[in-house]
């Protein structure tokens, strides 16, 4: 294990880390408006698809003469807009019919998978569509030169930095700008946004259906750089994992983008160890001792900072960081057999430290106050 | 009167406002002068708060004209009501509270800075919260423009909404029942500022249902009843009981009738009472009392002195950590809510939403909570519906609940209507002890007549009654011994006869007061 291995894998982490990113980007536009979305994974499903069939047919339109990068954008605009309408029928259900909005979301959902497998079904599959393949990477100048976070973060294929510049900018933009206010306070206290002239349901309308724009982004990346063709179901869950991340990520997108990460980085963790030329059980030990170890100190920091002075933490964030320490000292010193570790296990293990991580540690999250609840203009 | 000296910076002419069922406003008219507090009085669903939404736009009158400095207006939305300098703090305080003050303030209307992208460009906190600051100088409102709302306390968001309909350009502010939520010294405090408010030139609508209030502070009076003004007067010519009359339509009592109390056996004997909060605090101090049969003892105190534990350990809501209760001679210290109810114990809670109804549950259902499982109302596993529906009809008759049906949930009723569903249902079952807290908060005068006289009824039927209230007036005009609460301990027990507001404020405010006795004196049994 080299510093190779390390960049490898974080890189791909964020590879994987960002249609979750996407997914639960699309549900923090919703749910901090205060409408729950459950259907993030039907949305990025017909995204998927879209893309897909978007890309072929303009393709086939233009006879292939514009370059296949141009039919991939293309692509990439059908998936948003589908996405997008598909999330305006969750608006219209929820916020004009007041529908419950889980019931919405499942609608949502069933109505993807519906479509995308009446649609591989009875038309890609017959017809032996093949995709155009995927978005190329893209060295960013100068800042892909840097050495290891270079290659980390400036070697990636385009909806990959999307999706870190729309992080960074929704972040910013939610809680720094008229609209970010506006989307809060109808999230919370919609009564209040409507005594101060904001048009509450208007404001709902515009965030979901901005919010399925984003998760057919998610859907595009499947098919656009990662894959390169549609497959039946091949989000495979990824829009509930989005969710929470969205969740663990306290309803901001840097916070979602930082889960997403950790889930990005267990996947990516499962499909590095498969390729067998490390020691899986030394690799195991020593990163969730880097994990815990980073966990320790990142709480010890944030805990200086608030000059919070509990009687209990000091203990635990000490113990913490020993915990780390002692399983970066096992993964040095004892020498471990050279087992195979089934792909199933590998991948469950970063799952489950992952989850046991943020529940015992970050705290309770709080929702937007008027999350899930349809507004009555009295 | 003010209308003849200048121009009034609003009038309404005619206005009525109907709901399905409901007549809101029957052809209302009202003006308010510059510089003038103009007192708008009425009960609990008069009209007052539809009236005032149709001034701020919420709603759109079925008839009516709205004048604005002479000016025919139309009033469409609240951006329209702003625009005409018109700005409302409504009862519940319309501020996001996981958003600054200054936030909030900016809200709808922000002021931006850097690149114009319309709604995407960058809010100018530092600007505007320097003008809030200049403003609540100007009129004397402390409000820290850089604080959480959730972190304030009642009184501060109130004048951060008061701040926030003058940094709006309010020169008309409706307050809607600015000081139910209020303790009395807030209170005060809010009428320095409205009077600061008025000295510089607003003109205020003081929506209220407190005759002390309306005659301490306002320059006229208006009084709605049943959707319509019936009566406009000063306060110098008006007085409480007049007032009151107006509000009700009929003579109302301010000061219940009693005779004096025939106190007989101890029913409820506490010892020693401790008790914990949420938080792990100690709230009950080692607190002793008892209340015998047929008297009313008050427990007089400031919020948050101890009294809502001491309810929730009597009412078995809450273990206590320490100490004894005894209701006639059973240890009920630690005993579940359902073993107290059936020893006899009567519980009207502070909060009626939370503690007191199932507010998605109609009224006939909330009146058998406690004895949906005995008979008539229950035979084995089955619930007799019969029998549940004529105890309603029964109750809501005699206990005057105005309710559409007894199949109306219990959400939508009035707050007072509300109250004497919980009192119905309390107070229809054999009972030895009622434990009364707050039960009157928030209520009308007619509303508070009736519930007062019901419980002198079963205080001469003999039921010993346990009155905890943050209202003096209340605990002076029932109790017939006064315990005054201080920091979780009862500092003084006096006759009622002999307790004077004065001192009770000041033992309320933890102060020592010479010639009161530290221990309780234990009344003579009859």
């Amino acid at each position: 294990m080299d510093v190779d291995f390390f960049v490898g894998l974080l890189s791909l982490a964020l590879v994987k880390a960002t249609p979750l990113a996407f997914g639960a980007m699309c549900g923090m536009l919703c749910e901090r408006s205060g409408v729950i979305n459950i259907g993030i994974e039907g949305m990025m499903l017909l995204g998927a698809m879209m893309a897909f069939l978007g890309s072929i047919f303009f393709d086939n339109l233009t006879g292939g003469t514009l370059p296949q990068i141009v039919s991939l954008g293309v692509g990439l605009l059908v998936a948003m807009l589908s996405a997008g309408l598909i999330s305006l029928l969750h608006a219209w259900l929820s916020i004009h019919h007041k529908i419950d909005q889980i019931i919405s979301g499942t609608v949502i959902n069933l109505l993807a998978v519906g479509i995308t497998n009446f649609t591989a079904n009875a038309y890609i599959d017959p017809n032996h569509l093949v995709g155009l393949g995927v978005f190329p990477s893209i060295d960013i100048p100068l800042l892909s030169k840097i050495p290891v976070v270079g290659r980390i973060f400036f070697m990636h294929q385009p909806l990959t930095y999307i999706m870190l510049i729309l992080a960074f900018g929704l972040q910013f933009a939610l809680f720094n700008t008229p609209w970010g206010l506006r989307t809060l306070a109808v999230g919370e206290h919609p009564r209040a946004a409507d005594t101060v002239g904001i048009d509450v349901l208007r404001t709902r309308y515009v965030n979901v259906t901005l919010g399925g724009v984003v998760a057919g982004m998610g859907g595009a990346f499947l098919v656009l750089e990662s894959v390169g063709r549609f497959q039946k179901l091949m989000t495979t869950g990824r829009g509930f994992i989005a969710l929470a991340a969205l969740v663990f990520g306290k309803w901001t997108s840097i916070g979602a983008l930082g889960s997403a990460l950790l889930f990005g980085f267990a996947e990516a963790l499962g499909v590095r160890l498969q390729l067998g030329d490390v020691n899986q059980l030394r690799a195991l030990f020593l990163l969730s001792g880097i994990g815990v170890l980073a966990l320790g100190l990142i709480w010890a920091i944030l805990k200086a900072a608030r000059g919070e002075k509990e009687t209990r933490s000091p203990g635990l964030i000490s113990g913490t960081v020993a915990l780390g320490g002692i399983l970066i000292v096992i993964a040095a010193l004892v020498p471990f057999r050279a087992v195979t570790i089934p792909i199933q296990f590998l991948g469950l293990l970063p799952y489950v430290l992952t989850i046991l991580v943020l529940a015992g540690f970050v705290g309770r999250a709080v929702p937007p106050a008027a999350d899930g609840v349809p507004y009555e203009k009295q | 009167m003010a209308t003849d000296v200048a121009t009034p910076v609003l009038r309404v002419e005619g206005i009525t406002k109907r709901f399905p069922g409901v007549l809101a406003n029957d052809n209302v008219s009202f003006d308010l002068a510059p510089g003038e507090i103009h007192a708008l009085l009425g009960e609990n669903g008069a009209g007052k708060s539809t009236l005032m939404n149709v001034i701020y736009g919420l709603y759109q009158p079925d008839e009516g004209e709205i004048y604005i400095n002479g000016n025919k207006v139309q009033i469409e939305d609240p951006n329209d009501a702003l625009a005409h300098g018109i700005g409302m703090v409504h009862q519940h305080f319309m501020l996001v509270p996981v958003m600054t003050v200054t936030e909030n303030l900016m809200l709808g209307h922000e002021t931006t800075r850097g690149l114009p992208l319309g709604s995407l460009s960058r809010v100018d906190r530092r600007r505007v919260s320097r003008e809030i600051g200049e403003l609540a100088e100007q009129y004397g409102l402390t409000v820290d423009p850089s604080a959480y709302v959730r972190d304030l306390s009642v009184g501060e968001e109130q004048r951060v909404e008061i701040v926030k309909a003058l940094y709006r350009g309010a020169e008309v502010l409706i307050l809607d029942e600015p000081t139910a939520v209020l303790t009395p010294q807030e209170a005060e405090d809010l009428f320095e500022v409205m009077h600061s408010l008025v000295r510089q030139g607003k003109s205020i609508i003081f929506i209220t249902h407190k005759l002390k209030e309306v005659l301490k502070i306002a320059d006229r009076i208006s009084v709605l009843r049943d959707g319509r003004v019936v009566g406009s007067t000063t306060p110098a010519e008006s007085s409480e009981a007049e007032l009151a009359a107006m509000m009700v339509g009929r003579e109302v009592l301010l000061r219940v009738e009693k005779g004096p109390a025939q106190p007989g056996e101890e029913v409820l004997v506490v010892e020693n009472l401790q008790v914990l909060d949420a938080r792990e605090q100690m709230a009950v101090r080692g607190v002793s009392f008892s209340v015998r049969e047929g008297e009313i003892l008050g427990v007089a105190g400031v919020q948050g002195n101890g009294q809502a534990e001491l309810a929730e350990a009597l009412s078995g809501l809450r273990a206590p950590s320490g100490g004894q209760i005894t209701l006639q001679g059973y240890d009920i210290s630690s005993a579940r809510p359902r073993v107290i109810t059936e020893h006899g114990t009567a519980h009207v809670p502070e909060d009626r939403h939370k503690h007191g109804l199932v507010l998605s549950y109609p009224i006939d259902d909330n009146l058998v909570l406690q004895t949906y499982y005995q008979a008539p109302f229950a035979n084995g596993l089955n619930i007799n519906p019969k029998a549940v529906q004529d105890n309603a009809r029964r109750l809501v008759k005699e206990f005057d609940v105005r309710t559409p049906s007894i199949e109306t949930h219990a959400g939508s009723l009035s707050g007072g209507n509300q109250q004497k569903v919980i009192v119905a249902r309390e107070l229809s079952r054999p009972i030895r002890l009622l434990l009364a807290n707050q039960p009157t908060r928030g209520l009308d005068v007619g509303s508070i007549e009736f519930i007062h006289r019901r419980i002198v009824e079963v205080r001469d039927s003999g039921v010993a009654v346990l009155l905890i209230s943050a209202e003096l007036d209340e605990i002076t005009s029932l109790s017939d011994r006064i315990a005054v609460m201080y920091a979780g301990r009862i500092v003084a027990t006096l006759d009622a006869a002999a307790a004077d507001r004065e001192t009770l404020g000041l033992l309320m405010a933890g102060a020592h007061v010479e010639g009161v006795s530290e221990t309780p004196p234990e009344p003579e049994p009859a």
